[in-house]
């Protein structure tokens, strides 16, 4: 229940005076109260509580982070240990959670999709 | 969805807990504070890539889970009455009150109804005039303002057949309480991202100094744990403790000022007593005075009602950091999603529920399915 999920808004509308949009979770789509973001556009995407959009998912922060993430392997390959990068190069093209991780190969099911689901 | 599939990237995971492991020198205790990291963390196996040093030490961040035995009572006792139509979100239907629960009240003929939403209830409430509507109004920070706004929805268009049952909780007088307590060996935490979407960061940096604890604001996906341990293991290895954003698409330093401001118009700060821990000072909202029309606990004058926790479940040791869910005698034998003895094994958020879930192959306890807590907690 505590869970938040990112969704895309697909079309905006008003009911009861208040500020509703369909929203799209991968796939399910949900009416999603917009009084709190009352900015928020369509195609923008936000995470959504209850059925309520609590706050805009920021892409470019999104990409900034990831990019952080890239520059981290890099420098490693620079300063980092050669057997934690040979490790790592043979891992690299595992899935998650890794060959060599606690559950073998086990694939799993990006999370907010199953909770959508749920009752 | 694009930034589901980004965050979990293998490769770049290795490349972050290479990291880890270069950056850490000697045993840290990090805490994450909300239930839903700790599902990421033991679903993908996170705590066990990490170097041997980090231990991840799973907070008291489900709702579900600390919501007090006599709240449950009260709204078993509320979901009873003919008259009225007790709404709530389908994780509360198994959780024990003092012998039992809302899926048994159901089954007793009791008007109990799952919504997605709170304004689902209201939405009940006004198709049904001749009724009470009750809504189970629990949750942290990240669940207060959509309820509140529903309170306010429901004065404003004169719905008055419709109130709330509030239990709700917050999280930075728990991070003090953890702090406080003289068994706690939390050393930084990872703090919960959509908590922080609502509330900003501003409650953190005088936590963060005064126990000189590194707070990081982390997110959900594999890739967001792992930078928020990075993020933490970094500042604890340089004797820093500040408080540091790593969820910042989805967490802006100010938070979200509308939901602020319902949240202060519509509650009030009070003190509330969490299950299996006891009361925490100021760590909790009620309806401010202005809307305790809509309490529920009023309405229904159930303010009476005080109970006391059944002995042998341990979870407010778990919920504390004080005891891994394997390690009470009950786990998986007394005490499954399918008959469970306390919230955190009810609960789809709670940590005996992601050990049973997700370590049941190294227990062998029992077969390996793919079922959630939801999909076991209906059967009787
Ligand atoms: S395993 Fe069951 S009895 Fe033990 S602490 Fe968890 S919920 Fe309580």
């Amino acid at each position: 229940m505590c869970l938040a999920v990112p969704g895309r808004v697909l079309d905006i509308g008003e009911k009861d005076g208040t500020r509703m949009a369909t929203v799209d979770f991968g796939g399910v789509q949900k009416e999603v109260c917009l009084e709190y973001l009352p900015d928020l556009q369509v195609g923008e995407y936000a995470i959504v509580h209850v059925g309520f959009a609590l706050q805009r998912l920021d892409e470019e922060s999104a990409r900034q982070t990831l990019a952080l993430f890239e520059e981290l392997g890099m420098l490693q390959e620079e300063f980092g240990d050669p057997w934690e990068q040979a490790a790592a190069q043979a891992g690299a093209d595992s899935p998650w959670p890794f060959a060599d991780g606690p559950f073998g190969g086990e694939a799993t099911a990006p999370q907010h999709v199953q909770e959508e689901g749920r009752p | 969805m694009k930034y589901i599939e980004e965050f979990q990237d293998p490769a770049l995971a290795r490349r972050l807990l290479d990291d880890i492991h270069a950056t850490v020198t000697r045993p840290w205790a990090l805490m994450e504070v909300c239930g839903g990291q700790t599902h990421t963390i033991i679903r993908h196996g996170i705590d066990q890539l990490l170097p041997e040093q980090v231990e991840l030490i799973h907070g008291p961040g489900c709702p579900v889970c600390v919501t007090p035995l006599e709240v449950i009572d009260k709204a078993l006792e509320i979901a009873s009455r003919p008259d009225v139509i007790f709404c709530s979100f389908g994780d509360m239907l198994r959780v024990p009150g003092t012998g039992r629960d809302l899926f048994q009240v159901r089954s007793e003929g009791g008007d109990v109804r799952v919504v997605y939403s709170p304004l689902d209830a209201l939405r009940v409430a006004q198709e049904n005039p001749q009724r009470q509507v009750v809504f189970f109004g629990i949750g942290f920070e990240t669940t207060a303002p959509p309820n509140a706004m529903t309170v306010h929805q429901a004065k404003k268009l004169g719905i008055h057949n419709f109130s709330l049952l509030v239990s709700h909780v917050r999280v930075p007088p728990a991070i003090e309480a953890i702090m406080q307590s003289p068994s706690c060996r939390v050393q930084g935490f990872l703090a919960a991202g959509h908590v922080c979407s609502v509330m900003g960061v501003s409650e953190y940096p005088e936590l963060a100094a005064r126990h000189r604890v590194p707070i990081v604001v982390t997110g959900f996906e594999p890739l967001d744990i792992l930078e928020g341990v990075r993020r933490a293991v970094r500042q604890l290895e340089r004797g820093e403790h500040t408080v540091d954003n790593a969820y910042a698409r989805a967490v802006r330093p100010e938070g979200n000022p509308a939901a602020l401001a319902m949240l202060e118009d519509v509650f009030e700060v009070t003190d509330r007593a969490w299950r299996g821990i006891g009361v925490i000072p100021d760590s909790g909202w009620r309806l401010s005075a202005r809307y305790r029309d809509f309490d529920a606990e009023h309405r229904f004058s159930v303010s009476g009602i005080n109970t006391r926790e059944p002995a042998e479940c341990r979870s407010g040791e778990v919920l504390q950091g004080l005891l891994k869910p394997h390690e009470c005698e009950a786990f998986g034998t007394l005490c499954t999603p399918r008959s469970p003895l306390g919230a955190t094994m009810v609960s789809s958020e709670g940590a005996c529920a992601a050990y049973y879930l997700y370590r049941r192959l190294e227990l062998g306890t029992v077969p390996a399915a793919a079922t959630t807590p939801q999909e076991a907690s209906p059967v009787v």
